[in-house]
């Protein structure tokens, strides 16, 4: 089937948390074919605001045909998508990108602020032993839909919950181990759990994010540097949208 | 019974089944599109720009959004030639449709290069690209000034095998002079607009909002520009226009032939609609069958 550009319907929207929305579509074709760490792009529905949103995959129902977007609203588009109601419709493109390459093996699962969603589909499709960490700058979301899959540890910044600091903080001060990490969050956290995997001699996955166009692997916005040399072009630039999002610690100069 | 419709348009001697193809760095060479819309249906697949070497292109971030468009400063990321010609002509020789491929360069020598080593592939028409305005060296530097941009298609027309079209910049300030240099100089057609370079600031940052802090500006909100633009041109010069600047919906596209383009360029709407192309080949069509035209060239330049 591949990708597909179509309208979805709202199924049901709440607020998780000050700025963080779960949205809830229906989406067959799309919910057919997703796995953990994929994205969609999503419209506006605004002739001025032509771009679509990347927004990762929080949950896939597979049976239902459905699909769950957790956001932070940050803008105008993010915005606009939190006064959706059940019944609304808004166009999507999907799935896009590579997700996580699952191993079953002994797994750590970091998330850090608005890279906390898409982990807890992969939570549910790996079936391992699982640690998860879970980085927040204060206010919690999601935390507790991760613990039928595994060990919730957290952090945040203002130690209002779990660990003052960050996942990193988190992993030490719990003595946190396993054979896997997997990571989605802000490129400084990123750093640090690369670094980390680094130290302890054991595989990373992490999911990376960037401004995109066409969402396709047309337009060349949404580079990041690798230390392989590309595919595509020939230089040291993967493209997110299309060869990640999910990449190889080390292929990645963060 | 419905009169059957000729939409087929000549460039350079090259026809192109229907006039419409894509700009150049919207579309890849086609391969990501090819899951949206049946590359056989495209007048033409015009390519990303390609240089003699690979270019790794521009920081990021490289994009920003604007009311009714959006501004770039890829920097022309591109395999280099010879992958190229190995990997995405091939490719494009797979399906029915004409071969423009964009060519990129930083001095007369590596537009030379190029050009040369596309003489014996399957491109039908190559489109001379002297006016990026996100590159430093070359690019416009060779679009701005009408006797640079006379000397560069004066050398790269003597040794192209294939048609060239000179693509213009809009950022200058009489683009009929432009055109005229590039017809003088024996350009085969031309295509226009480039973007219109911008700036966008970022105010939560404090920073710009794209890395190379001027970028280029494409999407609806030039359209009636790029459409003044090529009503100019297709004045002031008797080679074919390429129109392009904005093209999202069949009117769009009807405006640019109306105001004197032969062929239209979809550019920053695949990104938003990747089946933009093909609705509007098929909206073109409808509107001609509509209004009981039966040949497209009863509607280029038929705005006078």
């Amino acid at each position: 089937m591949g990708k597909l550009k179509m309208e979805a319907a709202v199924l049901s929207q709440r607020q998780l948390a000050a700025d963080i929305y779960s949205l809830v579509l229906k989406a067959d074709e799309i919910a057919a074919q997703a796995c953990a760490g994929q994205f969609i792009s999503v419209y506006t529905g605004d002739g001025s605001r032509l771009l679509p949103r990347p927004i990762s995959l929080c949950e896939i129902d597979r049976a239902a045909g459905t699909i769950r977007l957790v956001y932070r609203v940050v803008g105008f588009g993010t915005e606009s998508f939190s006064r959706l109601k059940e019944g609304d419709r808004m166009d999507i493109l999907g799935p896009l990108g590579n997700g996580f390459m699952k191993q079953q093996k002994k797994a750590i699962l970091v998330g850090g602020g608005i890279g906390i969603p898409p982990m807890l589909q992969l939570a549910k499709e790996l079936d391992c032993e699982k640690s998860i960490v879970l980085g927040y700058r204060d206010e919690l979301f999601l935390n507790r839909e991760f613990e039928p899959y595994g060990s919730v540890y957290i952090s945040s910044e203002d130690g209002m919950h779990g660990v003052k600091g960050n996942v990193i903080d988190a992993i030490k001060e719990y003595g946190i181990c396993g054979d896997i990490l997997y990571a989605c969050g802000p490129v400084p956290m990123l750093r640090g759990v690369k670094a980390y995997a680094a130290e302890h001699d054991i595989s990373c996955q992490i999911s990376m994010e960037e401004k995109m166009a066409c969402g396709i692997g047309a337009c060349l916005a949404c580079v990041c540097q690798t230390t392989e040399v590309d595919g595509h072009s020939q230089v040291h630039n993967k493209r997110i949208c299309k060869d990640g999002p999910v990449f190889d610690a080390g292929e990645v100069d963060l | 019974m419905e009169q059957p419709v000729n939409t087929s348009v000549t460039i350079a001697g090259v026809t192109l089944k229907n006039p419409v193809t894509v700009a150049s760095g919207t579309f890849g060479s086609g391969m990501e599109y090819s899951e949206f819309v049946d590359l056989n249906k495209l007048g033409a697949v015009t390519t990303k720009g390609v240089a003699n070497v690979p270019w790794p292109g521009n920081p990021t971030p490289r994009i920003a959004e604007i009311h009714g468009g959006m501004m770039n400063a890829i920097g022309l990321q591109n395999p280099g030639i010879d992958m190229f010609i190995r990997r995405d002509i091939p490719f494009l020789k797979e399906f029915d449709t004409k071969i423009i491929v964009n060519v990129c360069g930083k001095s007369t020598e590596d537009y030379i290069d190029v050009v040369e080593k596309l003489s014996d592939t399957d491109a039908d028409l190559l489109e001379i690209n002297v006016s990026c305005p996100n590159v430093k060296e070359g690019g416009i530097a060779f679009g701005q000034n009408p006797k640079a941009l006379y000397d560069i298609t004066k050398a790269v027309k003597a040794v192209a095998k294939q048609p060239i079209i000179m693509k213009l910049s809009p950022n200058v300030t009489d683009i009929t002079e432009m055109a005229k240099a590039a017809e003088a100089a024996g350009t085969d057609a031309v295509s226009l607009i480039n973007t219109i370079t911008g700036m966008k600031i970022d105010v939560n940052r404090r920073t710009f909002a794209v890395a190379n802090k001027t970028a280029g500006v494409s999407g609806p909100a030039i359209h009636p520009i790029a459409v003044r633009m090529v009503y100019q041109t297709a004045h002031a010069v008797k080679v074919p226009v390429i129109g392009m600047g904005g093209i999202a919906t069949t009117e769009d596209a009807l405006e640019m032939i109306m105001a004197g383009a032969t062929a239209v360029a979809v550019g920053t709407a695949n990104f938003y609609n990747p089946y933009a192309t093909s609705m509007i080949i098929d909206g073109i069509e409808e509107y001609m069958k509509k209004h009981g035209i039966t040949d497209i060239r009863q509607l280029i330049g038929c705005v006078k």
